[in-house]
């Protein structure tokens, strides 16, 4: 890239504590490429909108314009809290743990003895949780919500007297905030990771994982429709095909190995990171629609136009986000 | 009467559809500046908060819920009863304390006469004919006073309306809500039958009412 290597910038140092990223000129360059995939993407719509000729043609791509308008959006609101600052992804990946526990709590049955448990979880320890980022004590980060929260979930539901269900209950609140708070928070924490040459790019980092996993999902889906054939478990999902799996993580690993530039990994290792981003993303999709199965919906929730809820859209990004975490923290950080 | 309104109305409709995540789904109606009696199941304190706040704004501004006056008489949860939601405080449970049947009529007359008197020429209830919250499992028996005001005010439309997992989000006895999601649908506008009696009215409105659940189905 024209913009210059990754060590071009290697003695800019962050000289307060929530710098913003805006003269990052390969974020900038990440930016515009997103940019110009939407533009691409709303042409393409617009021309087909033309083109189309009888009702279920029209449907299929009135839902595929909402769902790119919703992506230019949520691409926006990203991007945006980005350029604030880290304290603006802290607010939006906390916000977005917060509807995604929302919408999960919503559909599993809990009894009138766990609401002071659920007040805890929404007000207490998930807030805390994204504070501790923002404080940058790793330590009780890694282990609030593992042992901490996990020791008091129980414990408060029993105290609460009511025993009908209990282990179910106690167990269903404690996955809901593994995977909406705790899992998720792993995205913004990658921000308070010290890695040598990297100093305050790591904006760019969050942004990398966050293409890489939901390009994955986009590219798993198309792929899938234009090849799918063979139904990886058709009882979970119909729309996860072997060749949308294969076809769509090997583009992702692709799109992620060609912006290496823009990460402290060289190209075969922003390959492999790529490759266990896209596969993780795999595994929150399916376990997530296992879930929607077992409880009997379609999706999560409807914020979304055209993709459903907001844990319906992150389901991947809750999987791959705390994998790509450690693998940075161990293999790159000081 | 002329709707006043009050500058925070606004915002603690937003607030209340924040807290309550509801999503509202005209299932028999649509949204109309018409008078109207909207009755609905009682689970919560919210209850009709989040009902006047799923109303289209100039919906909501002849709208007024009626509250039971025990509970809203006293501090801010006054003002912001009287002066925010314009709400119509009745005294809860007169007929059943009365000592005979003419007492009870009597306590009965006096709540109706002051919900004809509210609503005037132009303005809707919420109403919650169940009188008080259940536990979100079943609805109860229907109290009379919705059959005495459908036949004091025969033309307006009684709207059905099913708020679901509102007993979730702040139940009974708790003051911290946690912010689940909640759903309101709207019923098909039901009238009081000209020879119609009193309990095969209520069973019909409350028939119509519950007949808006979703039954685990989404």
């Amino acid at each position: 890239m024209s913009t210059g290597s990754p060590g071009y910038f290697p003695q800019r140092v962050a000289t307060t504590r929530w710098v913003p990223h805006v003269e990052d000129t390969q974020l900038a360059w990440l930016f515009g490429g997103v940019l110009g995939v939407l533009v691409l993407a709303s042409a393409i719509g617009a021309v087909l909108k033309q083109t189309a000729k009888n009702d279920a043609a029209h449907a299929t791509i009135n839902n595929l314009n909402a769902r790119t308008r919703a992506w230019w959006k949520m691409c926006a609101i990203f991007a945006l809290t980005l350029l604030i600052g880290r304290i603006g992804s802290l607010v939006l990946f906390g916000l977005l743990s917060l509807l995604a526990l929302r919408e999960y709590i919503t559909l599993i049955p809990t009894r009138r003895g766990d609401h002071r448990t659920l007040v805890w979880s929404f007000f207490v320890i998930t807030p805390l949780q994204y504070y501790l980022i923002a404080i940058r004590w790793y330590g009780f980060f890694a282990i609030m919500i593992p042992a901490v929260a996990f020791l008091f979930i129980p414990t408060r539901i029993a105290m609460a007297g009511d025993t009908e269900h209990f282990l179910e209950r106690a167990a269903k609140i404690q996955f809901g905030i593994m995977i909406c708070s705790y899992c998720l928070s792993h995205a913004p924490a990658l921000l308070i990771l010290r890695i040598p040459g990297f100093v305050g790019h790591d904006a760019r980092l969050l942004f990398y994982l966050v293409l890489v996993d939901q390009s994955s999902d986009v590219l798993q889906y198309v792929w899938g429709r234009l090849t799918g054939r063979h139904k990886i478990a058709a009882q979970v999902s119909p729309n996860k095909t072997w060749e949308g799996f294969v076809g769509g993580v090997l583009m992702a690993t692709a799109l992620g190995t060609a912006l290496w530039w823009a990460t402290p990994f060289t190209p075969l290792q922003a390959a492999g990171t790529s490759l266990v981003i896209g596969l993780l993303g795999f595994a929150g999709g399916l376990v997530m629609s296992a879930i929607k199965r077992d409880v009997g919906v379609k999706d999560f929730g409807a914020i979304i136009e055209g993709h459903g809820g907001i844990l319906d859209r992150i389901d991947s990004l809750c999987f791959a986000a705390p994998i790509f975490f450690h693998l940075v923290r161990y293999f790159f950080a000081a | 009467m002329s709707a006043v309104i009050h500058p925070l109305a606004s915002v603690l409709a937003a607030v209340a559809r924040g807290i309550s995540g509801v999503q509202v789904r005209w299932a028999g109606c649509r949204p109309e500046e018409k008078q109207r009696i909207y009755f609905a199941n009682h689970t919560s304190h919210l209850d009709f908060v989040v009902l006047w706040a799923a109303l289209p704004g100039e919906v909501r501004a002849r709208t007024r819920p009626v509250a039971a006056k025990d509970y809203w008489e006293k501090g801010l949860k006054a003002y912001l009863a009287q002066r925010v939601f314009r709400a119509v405080l009745v005294h809860r449970g007169g007929t059943a304390q009365a000592g005979n049947r003419e007492e009870a009529r009597a306590a009965a007359r006096t709540v109706v006469d002051r919900l004809a008197e509210a609503m005037g020429e132009t303005d809707s209830l919420i109403l919650f004919p169940e009188g008080k919250r259940g536990t979100g499992e079943t609805v109860g028996p229907f109290r009379s006073g919705l059959y005495y005001l459908a036949k004091r005010r025969p033309e307006v439309e009684l709207v059905p309306a099913y708020l679901e997992n509102m007993n979730r989000i702040l139940p009974k006895g708790e003051v911290l809500p946690v912010p689940l999601l909640s759903l309101l649908t709207f019923g098909a506008p039901i009238h009081i039958g000209e020879t119609e009696d009193k309990r095969g009215f209520l069973e019909r409105a409350c028939a119509a009412m519950s007949a808006l659940r979703r039954k685990g189905e989404s």
